[in-house]
Parts: structure tokens; C-alpha cells; sequence
């Protein structure tokens, strides 16, 4: 896990900040080509389980956040710290599933054999995955002729591998249905019950009502705001995400 | 004139060393094509240039340079290895090596870009991801060793130099059509010719049915 | 499919250096004309049925053949170019070398002739012929026996066709074969020696235009390598290869050998130089 950037506090740190974080990030900037995409972002994730839905209109940075968070890329300024007895692996879901050109159930397996779950446990914990994601009925199928949103629930399924005590889920529910959207919220929610901390970016804001605990608005590459979900619900900080909510932001 | 018995054994003989070479460059050049797009390490470049220009590296350079290394009188000579189907399998190895490597480079480079941060994500190990990738370049591969295949059932220049063409122990499809050639026997060498067609297509019609099994099944 | 292959790659990989410690087996490099006539495929089993040894034949060009012998690559040579032989020997890559049979050089061409070489007197006066018309004269160009003898040849006639890089005349850099192939192919004159013709099957327009001139004779010529300069050659098996090849029942074989009821080599280890053949 640990990448230059993201620096492991000493308990000691740890214990002078209050531990109050699971993750720190503290003025975090990426820039490509001139343009800077993300700008001095800084906020903390509480250690305490719970569900954190990032917002935001298309190209705010949102995806790129949750890589560096992920470790996939290194930040050009700032810090990601993660609390000292944060373990285990992170589970992400990208926005564009990446499949193996295998079965259902063969992807799932691999993902096992990667986290190095022992060989006998494996069969068990891939009937509940498969359980989980409502996916027992296709698990010989290519994981590549599935539709969009067996997909999606695959690459969730995949991310659950290791019981990860973070999850970064990008657009998640993006071509689920009613009935498989209501079975991933309530997926999340048990996961999150069981300790898990969630991040996840969604442009549908029935379900950010009904699943955050919390919300960060992001605008071209700055925050501008994170509040308890239901402070945001009812009147947003800033004027940014009071336009996004009613459509009226221009990117 | 040839009998069909002779033919047999130099058709048998043909496949044996082609084979063998091929699946040897295979375990050299799959390895190396991976590590090539995968690994990060000094010098990676000029030996990708290097691979891609061995490809065209002319075969009877490879069989004179292979010569002078197992003549008896050359630095490998007490091996005792010229004018043996080893001394082929040799040659043919060196020449199939750069093709299925360069091949290979190219497939992973590609799925390494699909895969990397799927991969990274899973906090795969570099040995986890080459395995991975590895399996599912399984079907874009056979066309690599095809291409391999190809260039060492057609090669005459090494093998004529390091096997030496001789009845019943080194003679193959290519040099035998030589041969016949220089005998001025074109009939018989255009058939050996065709035959050595036929066997190429049959190879390669029966991989192209194991690759598009592999690819239903994978559906890629 | 996977697990036999090591194993089976392995296995022939040590296959031929298991095969090849002790065996009675030589090495042969020969010149191509006695392969390409299917001497040695009506040769060799008479051997091997007398003495037990197997030859393995690799055929090149005199040159070719006399370089890999230096390189220790063979037990023994069959060439046919005397003074390159000699020298070998001289230079004592080589034990003594020996007479084994002859035949003769051929000069032919196109059917109709166009350098007018039927009337000549000599081979001198032939190759004078074709060079004074400019026509087209496929040349081994490969430093083989056949390319040594043309090379004397054309000297002798006070010509040098190579130096003077004159479009007529053209090196090939090929074995005979090839070298009568391109000749059929471009109606060109060439000299080649008598076996290589007769068992030669794409004549296409061509015909033997002039022969039997003393000058045009062919002898072949057997020569044990030196085990002092290669100590790992298989000296027994030479030695058993040559006195087979010099003996009675050897001279009387190449003797009985004959491709479209034509004798093709004259053995000769016993007698003084015989006349013309062929
Ligand atoms: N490697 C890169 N090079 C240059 N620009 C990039 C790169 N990666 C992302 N961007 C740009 O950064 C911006 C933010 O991209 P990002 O994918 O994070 O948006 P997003 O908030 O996830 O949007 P969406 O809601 O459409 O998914 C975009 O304008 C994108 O073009
Ligand atoms: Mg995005």
C-alpha cells in the first residue's frame, strides 16, 4: 500500500491527531497538462463505519480522486495518510468494469487467489459472493457477454473479496435496474454495518439520499463542501452544490 | 528419387525440429515478451529495439554464426552438436525467439494497459500480474507462435548450414526441396513444396480452431 | 499438452549426444556432383553391408567441403581439385590423398548454338567462341572444383571473363545444380561436370556442345583427415571408409553404377592415369 505520498502516521502522530480518521487527506493536487484537476482537495474520513457519497458533475475530478486514494496514481502535491492500524486491502470498483476474459465465477476465483485466500475457504466464500451479487445464475457465463449491470455487480462482488475495510465505488448503480439497485444499496449498507468505511460517487441523488451518511461536493477539482448528509439535503453549504441538486450547475 | 518412407522421415523430421523449436522459443519468448512490457528496468528500451530487430535477422547468419560456434574446431565443438537435429532445433530456436517475443511484447503492452490498474487495485504482486496476464493472452499468443511456427518450417539457410542436409539423419522439408531443386528435379521439389503447404495449413487450421474455442469460452 | 513437453524437449536435445559417443559413423564432406548423381545412395549401403560404418554425407562445394574438413567437421573428404588437395594435404589437414575414380567435364548450351562452339577444335578454342560472341556463360562463381577447373580453363584460352566484369558472363555463387537451372532458364553456355548432367533432369534446350578434350578430365580424389590436427575424428572409420573405397569390391561398385544406362564415374585408385573417360 504505501506509496510515497501516502504516508502511515506513527501511533504516536496518531494518538497527538486524536485518531479520529480512518483516511487524512490533506492538500491534495494533480496536474495534467497544464490544467490542474485537483486543487489543495483536503478532508477526513471518519473511522467510524459508514457510507460517504462524493458528488459532483462530470469532470469535476471525482474518478481521479478515488484512484489516488486507491494508490493507482501519485498525487503531485499533498498527502494521503492513513490511520496506523488501517489493514487490508481497498476495495475499488471502477467506473468501467475491467473484466478477465474468463467465467463469472473463474474472475472471482482469481481475485481470491490474488488476496491469497487459502485454497479450502475459497469455494465457500464464492457461493456468497455469487449469492451477494445475484450473479449464481451466470457463473459459467464469460464475464464479458454479461449485461452492463451483471457486470457492474460482478466487479462489486469482486471488490468485497478480502473484506475490505474501505471501499471506493465509482457510479456502482450506473445501469442497474430499480431491483438491482435497492439490492446493492442494501449490500452497501450490510457491509458498512459490518465495519466497512464507503466512498462512493453517484449522479443519482434519490440514492445519495437514501444511503449517505455523509457528502462531499466536488467542482473542478475543489471541494466545496462536507456535511452530514442531512444538513446537505436540506440546504447545501455552497451555492455550487445547491445549483448541481437542481440542475442548474454549468460545468 | 524419393520414397515414400524417406518422405515420411524427412516430413517427421521437419515437424520434430520445427516443433521443438518453436515450443522452446515459446518458453523463452513469452517470458521475455511479458517481461518486456511489464518490467521497468534499465536498458528496456534498447532491448526491445534489439528484439524487434533481431526478427529480421537473416538465417543463414544464424546458421554460419551457429556453425562457427559447434564446429569441432569452434569454441563449442567438444559438444559434438553440428550436423544433429539438435544443432536445427538450435538454430531454428534463435530465429523464432525474437518473432514470438515481439509478438508477445506487443499483446501484453495491451493488456498490461487494460489490466494494470485493475491489477494494482487487487494489490496483485509483479508475479501474480504476469501470471494473469499470461492467461488471458492465451488465445493472442497461439497467433505468435503461429508466426514463429511459420518461419521455421520455411527456414532453410540455418538448418542447411548446421544440420548439412544429410540423408536420413538431418534432412528436412526445406532442404530437401534444395535438393531436388539442384538436381533439377522441379517437379518433385514443387510437390515436397506443396506438402510442406499443406502441413502448414493443416497446423495452422487446427490453432485456429483452439484459438476461436479458447476465445468462445472467454468470449474476448 | 503442457507437462510432457519439457521432458520431451529435453529428451531430444540429449537424444543425438547419447547417439553420437562410439558410433561406427563418419562424416563425409563431399563435393555435390557424386550426391547429386545418387552415387552414394547406391554406394553406401554396400558398405555398410561389408564393414558395418555408416557415412553421414554432407555435400558443398570442393572449397566448402575442404574448409569444413580444416574445421575438423568431417573424417573425410571426396573432392575434385587436384592442387587444392594437394595443398590440404601439404598443409597437413589431411593424410595422404588418393585416386578414387574420374570422369570429365562437359561443356554445354543452348540447342542452337549461337556462339558456334560444335566446330571447335578444343575447349580453348569453344570458350574463345564464347566470349568473341558475347554470349551468356553461367559461371559456379563458388570456388568449387568445377569453378577451379573453368577458372584454369579460361586462362588457358588468354581470357579472364571474371576481371573484365563483362555482362555475358555471369557468377551464380550456386551449386551446379542451380548453376544449369539458371543456364536452362537463360539459354546459357556452362561448363559442369558429366554425372551432375546425366542425372541432371530440367535440361530444358540444352546440349552437350563440346567434350572429350584431354584437358576437360575429372578426377576425383579421397582424403583422410589428419587426426593429429583433430584429435576427436574418427580415424578407424576413415581409414575403413577409404580401403573400402580403394579396394576391388569398392572400384568394381562405382564402376557398376549407372543412371539411364550411362556410367557415370570411372574408378581408377589402381591404374596409372588412364585416357579420356567418359
Ligand atoms: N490522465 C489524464 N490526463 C489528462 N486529463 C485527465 C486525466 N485523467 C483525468 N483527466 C481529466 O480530469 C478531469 C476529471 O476527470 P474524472 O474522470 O475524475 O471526472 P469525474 O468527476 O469522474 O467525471 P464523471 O462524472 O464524468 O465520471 C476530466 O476533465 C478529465 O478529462
Ligand atoms: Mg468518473
Amino acid at each position: 500500500m504505501p506509496e510515497s505520498n501516502v504516508l502511515p502516521l506513527k501511533p504516536k502522530d496518531s494518538q497527538k491527531a486524536g485518531a479520529g480518521f480512518l483516511i487524512s487527506v490533506d492538500a491534495l493536487g494533480y496536474r495534467r497538462g497544464g490544467r490542474s484537476l485537483l486543487d489543495a482537495v483536503s478532508f477526513e474520513l471518519g473511522r467510524d463505519p459508514g457510507i460517504t457519497v462524493l458528488l459532483g458533475p462530470n469532470g469535476a475530478g471525482k474518478s481521479l480522486l478515488l484512484r489516488l486514494i486507491g494508490g493507482l496514481i501519485r498525487p503531485d502535491s499533498g498527502t494521503i495518510r492513513f490511520s496506523p492500524d488501517f489493514r487490508g486491502p481497498i476495495g475499488m470498483v471502477f467506473q468501467k468494469p475491467v473484466l478477465l476474459r474468463r467465467s463469472v465465477r473463474a474472475n472471482l476465483l482469481h481475485a481470491l487467489a490474488i488476496a491469497r485466500i487459502p485454497r479450502r475457504e475459497r469455494t465457500g466464500i464464492l457461493a456468497r459472493l455469487l449469492v451477494e451479487a445475484d450473479l449464481t445464475h451466470c457463473a459459467e457465463s464469460p464475464a464479458r457477454a454479461l449485461s452492463g449491470g451483471e457486470q457492474q455487480r460482478l466487479a462489486m462482488a469482486r471488490a468485497l473479496v478480502g473484506d475490505p475495510v474501505l471501499l471506493l465505488l465509482d457510479e456502482p448503480t450506473a445501469s442497474l435496474d430499480p431491483a438491482a439497485t435497492a439490492a446493492f444499496e442494501a449490500l452497501v449498507r450490510k457491509v458498512a454495518g459490518e465495519g466497512a468505511r464507503i466512498l462512493l460517487v453517484t449522479h443519482d441523488l434519490h440514492q445519495a439520499r437514501r444511503i449517505a451518511d455523509d457528502v462531499l461536493f466536488l467542482h473542478k477539482g475543489r471541494i466545496c463542501e462536507h456535511t452530514p448528509a442531512a444538513t446537505f439535503f436540506r440546504a447545501p453549504a455552497s451555492g455550487e452544490a445547491d445549483a448541481y441538486c437542481k440542475g442548474t450547475l454549468l460545468t | 528419387m524419393l520414397f515414400y518412407s524417406q518422405l515420411l522421415e524427412i516430413v517427421a523430421l521437419s515437424l520434430e525440429v520445427s516443433l521443438v523449436a518453436v515450443m522452446l522459443a515459446a518458453l523463452i519468448g513469452i517470458p521475455l515478451g511479458a517481461l518486456l512490457a511489464i518490467g521497468r528496468f534499465p536498458g528496456r528500451t534498447a532491448l526491445i529495439v534489439l528484439v524487434n530487430a533481431l526478427m529480421g535477422l537473416p538465417p543463414v547468419v544464424v546458421g554460419l554464426g551457429l556453425y562457427l560456434l559447434l564446429s569441432r574446431s569452434g569454441p563449442l565443438g567438444i559438444l559434438q552438436l553440428l550436423y544433429t537435429p539438435t544443432a536445427m532445433i538450435i538454430a531454428q530456436t534463435i530465429l523464432v525467439t525474437p518473432i514470438i517475443a515481439s509478438f508477445s511484447h506487443q499483446i501484453f503492452a495491451d493488456l498490461h494497459r487494460e489490466y494494470d490498474e485493475m491489477l494494482r487495485a487487487m494489490r496483485a504482486s509483479r508475479w501474480q500480474t504476469i501470471l494473469t496476464l499470461i492467461r488471458e493472452a492465451r488465445h493472442a499468443l497461439i497467433t505468435a507462435i503461429l508466426a514463429g511456427l511459420g518461419r521455421a518450417l520455411s527456414e532453410i539457410g540455418a538448418v542447411m548450414i548446421v544440420g548439412g542436409n544429410i540423408n536420413h539423419a538431418t534432412r528436412v522439408m526445406t532442404t530437401a526441396i534444395a535438393l531436388e531443386t539442384s538436381k533439377g528435379n522441379l517437379r518433385l521439389a514443387v510437390s515436397l513444396g506443396l506438402i510442406l503447404l499443406a502441413l502448414s495449413f493443416a497446423i495452422n487450421l487446427a490453432l485456429h480452431f483452439l484459438r476461436s474455442r479458447l476465445e468462445r469460452a472467454a468470449h474476448a | 499438452m503442457r507437462l510432457p513437453a519439457l521432458p520431451a524437449a529435453l529428451f531430444v536435445l540429449l537424444l543425438p549426444l547419447a547417439a553420437l559417443a562410439g558410433k561406427n559413423e563418419i562424416i563425409l564432406q563431399s563435393t555435390t556432383s557424386t550426391q547429386n548423381s545418387g552415387l552414394y545412395e547406391y554406394l553406401l549401403p554396400l558398405l555398410e553391408r561389408d564393414t558395418g560404418l555408416r557415412v553421414k554425407v554432407v555435400a558443398v562445394g570442393t572449397g566448402q567441403a575442404l574448409k569444413n574438413a580444416r574445421n575438423c567437421d568431417g573424417d573425410v573428404v571426396l573432392v575434385h581439385a587436384r592442387d587444392a588437395e594437394e595443398k590440404f594435404v601439404a598443409d597437413e589437414y589431411g593424410l595422404k590423398r588418393n585416386d578414387v575414380m574420374y570422369n570429365d567435364f562437359i561443356l554445354i548450351g543452348p540447342e542452337d548454338d549461337p556462339a558456334g562452339v560444335r566446330g571447335a577444335r578444343d575447349i580453348t578454342e569453344a570458350l574463345q567462341r564464347i566470349a568473341a560472341a558475347k554470349a551468356p556463360f553461367a559461371s559456379r562463381g563458388d570456388d568449387s572444383g568445377t569453378h577451379r577447373k573453368e577458372l584454369r580453363l579460361w586462362k588457358a584460352a588468354g581470357l579472364d571473363p571474371g576481371a573484365a566484369r563483362e555482362g555475358w558472363y555471369r557468377e551464380t555463387g550456386s551449386g551446379m545444380g542451380a548453376t544449369l537451372n539458371i543456364a536452362a532458364g537463360m539459354g546459357a553456355y556452362a561448363l559442369t561436370d558429366r554425372a551432375t548432367w546425366i542425372s541432371f533432369a530440367n535440361k530444358g534446350g540444352l546440349a552437350i556442345l563440346h567434350e572429350g578434350d584431354p584437358a576437360l578430365f575429372n578426377q576425383y580424389g579421397v582424403i583422410a583427415v589428419n587426426p593429429a590436427h583433430c584429435p576427436g575424428m574418427n580415424i578407424k572409420g576413415a581409414e575403413t571408409f577409404i580401403t573400402w573405397l580403394l579396394s576391388e569390391k569398392g572400384q568394381k561398385a562405382i564402376a557398376s553404377y549407372r543412371l539411364k544406362g550411362q556410367q557415370l564415374f570411372f574408378p581408377n585408385a589402381h591404374s596409372a592415369l588412364p585416357g579420356n573417360g567418359g
